[in-house]
């Protein structure tokens, strides 16, 4: 198996073929951000300030969750940290949540954008109500390919 | 973005368990290296053979791992199935992800 510290967190990384400006203004201007995370929010992105967003997905239309703003290093770097089940736990528990780091970095084609998500050992997943129902079709085949990798079969 | 899925609530003493760099590399090790007798477990790390023990406790807790004897030792030997399915669920997250993403690709490559 690869390793077991890979289950604990969400990396991606996508070239985008725009200057890092042009990608920090739609990382960190509300109205820009909105559209693209698919959500509605109330207030803009300060460091050390609280977002609430509302959800536009259809899975989960009209569920509203916050979202607590890190660091802002203009061009560089946008962190966040928010409850990964979305709804908002009973008792708001920072050591529940779990941390969205995005890195910018200059590339010939234009900018490289990196987001990681980690701390999922950390979170209550508890609080996860709602199913993702269009997601557990086909998952059979991909658990198989999976539980072979973890056994080192090759 | 918005992100519940369906097993998550089960996974989430996986992840728990998960969250220690021992109990992470026993995992791995038993993942790659197949049955391991607790003196092997113990070997490369600088705990005891009693922390050693704990931690696999803590891991059979959660499911992710079983005692299996073999010949006179017991061994230890890690349950792929909660892993797998730990694993199903940070990739419906990363979907959601890629989805976001691709949704900003567009966006700022469009202006340009």
């Amino acid at each position: 198996m690869g390793s077991a510290r890979e289950l604990l967190k969400i990396e991606r990384s996508v070239v985008l073929r725009a200057p890092r400006a042009r990608v920090w203004r739609a990382l960190t201007r509300a109205e820009e951000f909105a559209r693209w995370f698919n959500v509605t929010m109330e207030g803009d992105f300060t460091p050390g300030g609280r977002v609430t967003m509302e959800s536009k997905e259809t899975a989960y239309v009209g569920l509203r969750f916050p979202l607590f703003v890190q660091r802002m290093e203009p061009e560089h770097l946008f962190s966040w940290r928010w409850y990964p089940g979305s709804a908002l736990p009973a008792d708001e528990d920072p050591t529940k949540q779990t941390e969205v780091v995005f890195t910018l970095e200059e590339v010939p084609e234009g900018t490289r954008l990196t987001v990681v998500e980690t701390g999922f050992e950390r979170v209550d997943l508890q609080v996860r109500a709602k199913a993702f129902e269009e997601n557990t079709g086909g998952w059979e085949g991909q658990l198989k390919n999976i539980e072979a990798y973890l056994r080192g079969a090759s | 973005m918005a992100r519940p899925e369906p097993s998550l609530k089960r996974s989430a003493p996986v992840f728990a368990a998960l969250g220690d760099e021992l109990r992470l590399t026993l995992v791995t090790r038993l993942g790659s290296e197949g049955p391991l007798s607790i003196t092997s477990l113990t070997e490369g790390t600088r705990v005891t053979r009693q922390a050693v023990t704990k931690h696999l406790h803590v891991l059979e807790g959660a499911g992710l791992v079983r005692a299996a004897r073999q010949g006179r030792e017991q061994h230890w030997e890690v349950r792929t199935a909660p892993l797998a399915e730990a694993r199903r669920c940070l990739d419906v997250i990363a979907r959601q992800w890629d989805d976001a993403l691709a949704r900003l690709k567009a966006a700022v490559e469009q202006d340009e």
